[in-house]
């Protein structure tokens, strides 16, 4: 009796948690179809994304021309006052 | 080139200003909508850090072989830009993510190689910057294995089943699409030229500056 139970139990769970196991990642999307409009309750929830998308893009930009500037000045410095030592020795 | 630097950096400015508005008059996509325009921004900057690794990846080769100084400081500075514009992939595709696949984040085979990649070119400016004699040998091998990682990358979601799109769709994007989406591409280029020869030009500095220490020393 508790045998049978026990058969039955394992063979539920076998077949219950099968397709779960065997999930898989849906397929990436193959081809892009252009539409006139995007429906309304999309575009609220979309926006503030793809406006910090592209406003990290220009930020990142920004920065990095900064730090090269900023390592520029550094070296330039550096090799003025190098260049008022050397003509001492 | 230096004569070429001006008239290259002011009209990569303009593309800069004038790629949202192209990308604003493209069309929405059927199943993701507003949030796919992204991908204008999204694939440009992969394009172009696949491009600065393989500048990274020549380079690094040259500077391995023949000790090129000028091939190393090539290396350097397109390392730091490979690293510049993995981060704003990695950073858009996300917030594209967000709102196509409900989560930020996916241990899919493609986006976690690409972050591999990301990872990679960060180790090779920090072995650089820490390493002491000999860090810029290790630092070009880094850059060759970086190269080498690059078809995977690109290839993952032909090889593995991802949720990513899949790199058909580039090749099948309708005119419409596919205007804006060159155009973002000519202008992530030219921002990939226009800063490879800023860094390199500082690289020049810091060498030149090298020179005069050891001068003074001397």
């Amino acid at each position: 009796m508790h045998l049978r139970r026990l058969l039955t139990a394992l063979t539920s769970f076998a077949l219950f948690s099968s397709p779960a196991l065997a999930g898989q990642a849906p397929a990436g999307q193959g081809a892009f179809v252009p539409v006139d409009s995007v429906p309304l309750a999309d575009q609220l929830p979309a926006a503030p994304l793809l406006v910090t998308a592209y406003a990290f893009v220009w930020i990142a930009v920004m920065v990095y021309l900064w730090t090269i500037w900023r390592r520029l000045n550094k070296v330039e410095d550096e090799m003025r006052a190098l260049a008022q030592k050397l003509p001492r020795r | 080139m230096r004569k070429a630097f001006g008239p290259l950096a002011a009209l990569t400015g303009l593309m800069l200003v004038g790629a949202p508005l192209m990308v604003a008059r493209a069309p929405y996509e059927s199943t993701m909508g507003l949030v796919q325009k992204i991908f204008y921004f999204h694939v440009p900057s992969w394009f172009a850090m696949f491009t600065a690794i393989g500048i990274c990846g020549v380079a690094s080769l040259i500077h391995l072989f023949k000790t090129s100084p000028r091939a190393d400081r090539i290396a350097e500075a397109a390392a730091e830009i490979a690293v510049l514009f993995g981060l704003m992939g990695l950073v858009t595709g996300p917030l594209w993510g967000r709102k196509a696949w409900g989560v930020w984040w996916q241990w899919d085979a493609k986006l976690t190689i690409a972050l591999l990649l990301e990872m990679t070119f960060i180790s090779g400016i920090l072995v650089r910057k820490y390493g002491g004699p000999g860090s810029d040998k290790l630092a070009a091998a880094v850059g060759i294995f970086g190269l080498a990682v690059v078809p995977f990358v690109y290839e993952a979601v032909n090889i593995w089943r991802t949720i990513h799109p899949l790199t058909s769709v580039v090749p099948t994007l309708p005119a419409t699409m596919g205007g804006p989406f060159w155009f973002c591409v000519a202008t992530f280029m030219l921002l990939l030229v226009v800063l490879l020869m800023l860094r390199v030009n500082l690289g020049k500095r810091q060498a030149a500056l090298d020179e005069l220490y050891l001068a003074y020393e001397d």
